[in-house]
């Protein structure tokens, strides 16, 4: 074969310097393509389309104070969807995220309550259990290797029956005592579950910190190195590692953003409603992974923004409390959020398909 | 190993080439052992500056244990892993980049969905301003990225697109260009051509003799003996975890590396296995002898 006779020369001559062009295969796409191909403009489309519907369907929306109350209910959801998104952009899922925000109220009640200490020593250590129980979720997974579904449905079961039992053993009862006379608790309540004026609507503060964080997580994912970290294990682990990344910090940490949120979310909760069933949470956490997945994440990692689960959880509360405002039955909301999620995805699959064609 | 690789096509022991400078690594008798299975046993092995030191072997002959030892992902068992002189142990591909050795893998070089410019930087990004607000210098990186790649000859219109959607072979071009560009001395290229057509081979040809070229020594890994004697210097072959040739570019011609590629007595063996099968005419076929002499043929019609 000739082969051989081809491959003599060739060798030390210096290679020519590659031709000097554009390459001119990549033509511009459409402004309107390269926007629809963003993660975050499908679920905004969707955002303003079941608002409008509201607005039509239930005259009651129109008012501020509807809205305020809207936004309210988006933002519990929204502050845990958006650490949620980013875990999801690196990769993994946390089935324990709707459990872990009772426990992270649990620990500050009963601390705070049974031991007659300030409320800020239980709020403290309670942000230390959530975070020690993100933390040992990705550490279990990065050291085991198994499959974040695995490790975090464990987790999942353990904290509810932890939930359920210790609050028993403890109380005697399925909730927390009331925390509301003891020191520090309007501080506290200031923090977590006031509200404040504006003209003549009583906004709740969660909505600023909801925004507040989506601001600070937008940020961080596109502007640092630790959000480019957040992509890269999310889309490719194994290069990441390679080229030098910290991909266990990256994933541990992530785990632990989401102890933060549902540490904050407890807060909320404990604050605005002064006791804690122990046994609520459960499938809160599949609301979280909608939120993120209807925002546009996508669910295998390394895609996604923070500002489309702000979305998508304003598309939950939209639909929770319009339906209310419809004077329909509540029992339909849930019925109507599969709807949507799954409208959601299909849209989005579509218009991601459209815009990135080449 | 060193001093009695086997010699049958006349090729003479590794060490010090004649040009003396110090080898960039250099690996003595290295060998990694996964529990009681030897991957790799008594490897020598070095990389000079401005030199291609081609790793050659069949799937499972170990060229993945090797690399993987050198560019930190695993650590050796036995022997000794020199880096300028001095032994080293690295437990992370992160310590194997501080000390200049960058490592361009087949398929995970890059994160597919991210754009080209945040391909080129991960793992080494450029920040600015103080740390509670600290942020990646976007603008520099681009501005960046872009000259480098110009540099090596590749132009793309449009550093935002996702790496996923450039060619294999621009693929590994940025994935070189990244080496270079963080002032990578050894650049260790894992089958950079597997998966490429002829005209992509080429061009991740030419930007391995232009690493070369600016002074990079390059392990270049790969089972194609056509493609390893277009650039390389040294050729090392193993063979079931061992080295099976060790020998300067003036030492072997490409027909004997082809032949050794091939494993000739192997393939000698083959066929006489094949000869009991009915139904596979085996006449054609080469006998050992001629397999040992100069043949072109490239018995697995790899080119």
């Amino acid at each position: 074969m000739s082969k051989a006779q081809q491959a003599e020369p060739a060798v030390n001559t210096p290679p020519a310097p590659g031709p000097r062009q554009t390459d001119g295969r990549t033509a511009r796409r459409p402004l309107a393509l390269r926007l629809l191909a963003r993660p975050e403009v499908g679920v905004f489309l969707g955002a303003v389309a079941v608002l409008v519907f509201f607005l039509f369907a239930a005259p009651p929306v129109r008012d501020g104070s509807s809205m305020a109350n809207i936004l309210y209910q988006s933002s519990t959801i929204g502050i845990m969807a958006l650490p949620v998104a980013l875990l999801m952009i690196g990769g993994e899922f946390d089935l324990s995220a709707g459990v872990a925000v009772v426990t992270s109220a649990l620990t500050a009640s009963m601390l705070s309550y049974q031991l007659t200490l300030n409320v800020w020593v239980g709020v403290v250590v309670a942000l230390v259990v959530s975070l020690a129980v993100g933390m040992f979720n990705g550490w279990m997974l990065v050291k085991t290797g198994l499959p974040s579904f695995l490790v975090t449905l464990g987790t999942f079961l353990i904290l509810q029956g932890v939930n359920l039992a210790v609050t028993k053993l403890v109380t005697g009862n399925v909730a927390t005592d009331d925390i509301s006379d003891m020191d520090g608790f309007d501080q506290a309540q200031a923090l977590f579950a006031s509200s404040f004026d504006v003209g003549g609507v009583q906004v709740k503060i969660t909505v600023v910190w909801w925004l507040v964080f989506a601001a600070l997580a937008t940020w961080v994912l596109l502007r640092t190195k630790y959000g480019n970290w957040v992509f890269a294990v999310g889309g490719n682990k194994e290069s990441a590692r390679a080229v030098g990344v910290p991909v266990t910090f990256t994933k541990i940490s992530l785990f632990m953003l989401v102890g933060f949120g549902a540490w904050f979310v407890g807060m909320h909760n404990l604050f605005s409603f002064n006791t804690v069933q122990s046994g609520e949470g459960v499938g809160q956490e599949l609301i979280y992974i909608a939120a993120a997945v209807i925002g546009g994440c996508l669910l295998t990692g390394g895609y996604g923004s923070a500002i489309g689960p702000v979305f998508g959880a304003f598309m939950f509360g939209m639909v929770q409390q319009g339906i209310v405002y419809a004077g329909w039955n509540p029992d339909w909301f849930k019925a109507f959020l599969g709807v949507m999620l799954l409208g959601a995805v299909l849209i989005n699959l579509w218009v991601q398909r459209t815009a990135t064609r080449r | 190993m060193t001093d009695k690789t086997t010699s049958a096509h006349g090729a003479a022991p590794t060490g010090t080439p004649a040009d003396g400078d110090r080898p960039l690594v250099e690996l003595r008798a290295a060998g990694k052992s996964y529990g009681n299975i030897r991957a790799l046993h008594g490897v020598d092995l070095t990389v000079h500056p401005g030199k291609v030191t081609c790793v050659l072997g069949d799937n499972g002959a170990g060229k993945s244990t090797l690399i993987k030892i050198i560019s930190g992902l695993h650590q050796h068992t036995e022997g000794e892993f020199l880096v300028d002189g001095g032994p080293v142990r690295f437990s992370t591909p992160r310590e194997a980049l501080d000390k200049g050795i960058a490592t361009v893998y087949q398929d995970l070089a890059v994160v597919p969905l991210m754009p080209v410019w945040r391909n080129f930087f991960l793992g080494s990004e450029v920040t600015k301003g103080p740390w509670p607000v600290r942020r990646l210098d976007i603008d520099r990186m681009k501005k960046t990225a872009d000259e480098e790649l110009r540099n090596m000859g590749i132009v793309l219109d449009d550093l935002e697109q996702p790496i996923g959607t450039l060619s294999g072979g621009q693929r590994q071009c940025v994935a070189i260009a990244r080496a270079v560009y963080f002032g990578a001395r050894v650049l260790i290229l894992d089958e950079p051509t597997a998966a490429l057509g002829v005209k992509q081979s080429g061009v991740v040809l030419k930007y391995i003799a232009m690493a070369r070229d600016r002074g990079l020594g390059v392990i270049f890994i790969t089972h194609n003996p056509h493609h390893a004697y277009m650039v390389g210097d040294h050729f090392s072959v193993l063979r079931l975890g061992t080295m099976e040739l060790s020998a300067d570019r003036s030492e072997v011609s490409l027909e004997e590396l082809t032949n050794h590629m091939a494993g000739g007595a192997e393939l000698a063996a083959l066929k006489h296995e094949l000869a009991q099968v009915r139904g596979v005419d085996t006449a054609g076929l080469p006998e050992e002898g001629d397999l040992q002499a100069p043949v072109a043929a490239t018995p697995e019609g790899k080119s």
